[in-house]
C-alpha cells in the first residue's frame, strides 16, 4: 500500500475514459475540479464506470439511494470519509440504506466496540453529505418512494428490483461506492436499465398448474423469487400465469429473493407490473428466446433449498428482511393475539426508525414487545454483528435472510411462512406447515 | 502447450496465478470472507476454497450491491484474488477495481471473455494475464 507519512492516502484521480463518451461542459468542469475535489473524485469514478457500461453519455438523475452505508471494514469507511473530507454534498434527494449499527440498542448485543465506532463514523460521513438518515433497505416504504419513469440511482439489490419492476422507476443495478458518486454529481451513465430498449423481457417463465391458494399465500413469493433468480441468472424474467395480484409486501419478498439467488434488477409479471400490460409489451414485441415452465415440483424443491437445517431446534425467529412494513406489523400482531412466546426462542424484528415510530403510534410495537419480540432499528442481523455464538439456528420467512445467513453468519436457517415462524416461537420447536406444498 | 484467449480488459492489468473456476455466479457479500479470502457461500460450488492471490473465474456477480465493498476490503487486506475473469462485463467487479486503484494504488485486473472461452478455464491451471487482455493458459 502506498501510504504517505501521516498514514493517510493521497487522492489520486484517473482521467482515462473512452473517446466514445461525450461529456457536457458541466460534466467536464466537474471532472476538471471546477466544482470541488469531492465532485471531481465522484466524476472521475463515474466516467470510468461509464466506459465499463459502454455509455455514450451521462444522464440526469433526480434521486439516489445509498447502499454504501453498509459497513464491511475500514475501506468503506475510508472511502466515505475521503469524500466527506473533500466536501461532498449530495445534489438530489438521497436516502440511506441500512447502517452497520443500531445507534441506540447496539450495547444490548455483543457488537464489538471497534466495529460500533467505525460503523458510526461511516454513518456520520454519509449524513454529513446531506443525505436523509432513513437507514432502510426498503426506501420504497418511505415518502421518498420514486414514481413511474423517474431516473434514479439506487443501490441495494431488493430496492433496485422493487423500484424498476413494481414502480417502473429506472435505475441500473448500482453497486456500493458508485451510488454516492451519482448522488454527488446528479449524473449517471446513460446505460442499462435507464434506457427503454434494455428493459425488455429476456426469458419467459410460465407458471403451470399452481393452486390459487398457494399463489395467494405470502410464503409463495420468496420461494418463487428464489427459483426465478436461479432460472433467470442475468436475464430479465417475465412471469406469466400468476392468477392473483400480489400485494406490495409479496412483491418485496419476491424481488428480494430473486435479486439474491440471481442478478434480477427488473422483472415483469404479465398483467400485473406497469411495463407488462401484455406479454407482447413485456418483451417489447420481440419473441422470447428462452422459455421455461415452473411447476409445483420446481417450487417444492426451491423451498427445500432455502432451509439448511431439518432438525426441530431453533434459537431465534428473525423477521423484517427487507425491513418490516406497517402491514407486516399488523399481520404479525393478529397472529400473536392471545399467545405467549416460548422463552427458549427469541424473536427479532428489523425495521427502520420511522417505521418503528409508526408501529409504536398504532400500538403494534407494545403488543409485540409484550409477546417478547425485540427490535433492531436501522440495520439488520446480516449488517451488524449482533448475534452471539449461542444462536445456532434461525427461522425466517425471508428468502434473502435464508440465502445469506449460512454464508454471512455461519448459522443454520429454517425457512417457513410467517404463521410457521409464530407457531415455532410459541412452541419453542420448529413448526413447518407443508400442507400447501404438496403435488 | 499454451492456449491463448484474447479477453476484453475491462480494468487492465497484469497478473499470474492458478485459476479457481466455477459456472455459478457469486455474491461477495455473504459469499467471500474478506478476512481470509475463503469463499463462504455454502450453496456455491467453490464453497470452502480460498481465492486469495488466485485468479477467480465466475460468470457474473449475483445478489448484493455490497459485493463491491467486500472486494475493496479484500484488496485493502491483501486477501483479494489476483485477477477476476467473467463472461461479459461485470460492473460490480470493475467498480471495486477502479476504486481500489484510486484509494490504494493497487491493481486488480478484471477481464471479460466469452462463455465458450470461459469453458476452457479449468481449476488449477496456471494463467498469465497481460495488460492488453491476453490470457495465456499454461
Amino acid at each position: 500500500m502506498n501510504n504517505n507519512l501521516d498514514g493517510r492516502l493521497l487522492p489520486h484521480f484517473e482521467y482515462n475514459y473512452a473517446m466514445s463518451l461525450t461529456l457536457t461542459n458541466k460534466d467536464q468542469e466537474m471532472l476538471d475540479g471546477t466544482h470541488g475535489r469531492a465532485v471531481q473524485m465522484a466524476m472521475s469514478i463515474l466516467v470510468q464506470m461509464a466506459d465499463v457500461y459502454n455509455a455514450d453519455e451521462l444522464l440526469d438523475i433526480s434521486a439516489a439511494h445509498i447502499d454504501s452505508t453498509i459497513y464491511i471494514g475500514e475501506s468503506g469507511m475510508e472511502y466515505a470519509e475521503r469524500l466527506a473530507e473533500l466536501g461532498a454534498r449530495v445534489v438530489v434527494p438521497t436516502t440511506l440504506n441500512v447502517s452497520g449499527l443500531d445507534e441506540h440498542h447496539w450495547q444490548e448485543w455483543p457488537v464489538p466496540n471497534e466495529w460500533a465506532s467505525n460503523a458510526h463514523r461511516q454513518m456520520l460521513a454519509y449524513q454529513s453529505m446531506g443525505a436523509v438518515p432513513t437507514w432502510t433497505c426498503a426506501p420504497y416504504q418511505t415518502v421518498y418512494r420514486p414514481v413511474f419513469g423517474q431516473q434514479i440511482s439506487w443501490g441495494e439489490s431488493n430496492a433496485i428490483v422493487f423500484a424498476n419492476s413494481v414502480i417502473g422507476a429506472r435505475t441500473e443495478r448500482y453497486p456500493d461506492l458508485l451510488d454516492i458518486c451519482c448522488a454527488i454529481t446528479g449524473r449517471a451513465p446513460a446505460a442499462g436499465l435507464h434506457l427503454t430498449e434494455n428493459r425488455a423481457g429476456e426469458i419467459l417463465l410460465n407458471l403451470v398448474d399452481i393452486p390459487s391458494e398457494l399463489e395467494e399465500a405470502d410464503v409463495f413469493y420468496p420461494v418463487l423469487g428464489h427459483l426465478v433468480g436461479k432460472l433467470a441468472g442475468d436475464r430479465i424474467p417475465v412471469i406469466l400465469g400468476l392468477g392473483t395480484n400480489p400485494t406490495s409486501d409479496q412483491h418485496k419478498a419476491f424481488g428480494a429473493a430473486s435479486a439474491t439467488s440471481g442478478q434480477v434488477a427488473l422483472y415483469h409479471m404479465v398483467g400485473i407490473t406497469p411495463e407488462a400490460t401484455t406479454l407482447e409489451t413485456a418483451f417489447q414485441g420481440k419473441t422470447p428466446r428462452f422459455s421455461i415452465d415452473i411447476t409445483m415440483a420446481d417450487l417444492i424443491s426451491a423451498k427445500h433449498e432455502l432451509t439448511t437445517d431439518y432438525g426441530s431446534m431453533l434459537d431465534m425467529v428473525a423477521l423484517g428482511c427487507p425491513h418490516f412494513s406497517l402491514d407486516e406489523f399488523s399481520n404479525l400482531v393478529q397472529l400473536i393475539e392471545g399467545k405467549n412466546k416460548n422463552p427458549a426462542v427469541q424473536m427479532q424484528i428489523t425495521s427502520n426508525r420511522d417505521m418503528i415510530k409508526q408501529a409504536k403510534s398504532l400500538g403494534y410495537y407494545d403488543k409485540l414487545a409484550r409477546f417478547g419480540a425485540k427490535f433492531t432499528v436501522d440495520t439488520c442481523i446480516l449488517a451488524t454483528p449482533m448475534l452471539g455464538p449461542e444462536i445456532k439456528t434461525l427461522m425466517t420467512n425471508s428468502g434473502k435472510y435464508a440465502y445469506y445467513t449460512p454464508g454471512l453468519l455461519g448459522k443454520n436457517i429454517v425457512f417457513g411462512s410467517l404463521e410457521d415462524c409464530v407457531a415455532s416461537a410459541v412452541s419453542g420447536r420448529v413448526v413447518n406447515d407443508e400442507s400447501k406444498w404438496k403435488i | 502447450m499454451e492456449n491463448l484467449i484474447i479477453g476484453n480488459p475491462v480494468v487492465p492489468g497484469s497478473a499470474q496465478g492458478q485459476v479457481l473456476a466455477a459456472d455459478e455466479p457469486i455474491s461477495f457479500w455473504g459469499g467471500y470472507d474478506h478476512l481470509t479470502g475463503e469463499i463462504t457461500d455454502r450453496r456455491h460450488p467453490l464453497s470452502g476454497q480460498n481465492a486469495a492471490g488466485k485468479i477467480l473465474a465466475v460468470p457474473f456477480t449475483r445478489g448484493s450491491s455490497t459485493t463491491t465493498t467486500v472486494l475493496l476490503e479484500a484488496v485493502r487486506s491483501g486477501t483479494a484474488p489476483a485477477a477476476i475473469i467473467t463472461t461479459g462485463v461485470d460492473s460490480f467487479f470493475a467498480l471495486a477495481s477502479i476504486v481500489a486503484k484510486q484509494m490504494y494504488q493497487i491493481s486488480l485486473p478484471i477481464i471479460a471473455i466469452t462463455m465458450a472461452e470461459f469453458s476452457q478455464l479449468q481449476t488449477n491451471a496456471n494463467l498469465s494475464i497481460e495488460k492488453n487482455g491476453e490470457i495465456h493458459i499454461q
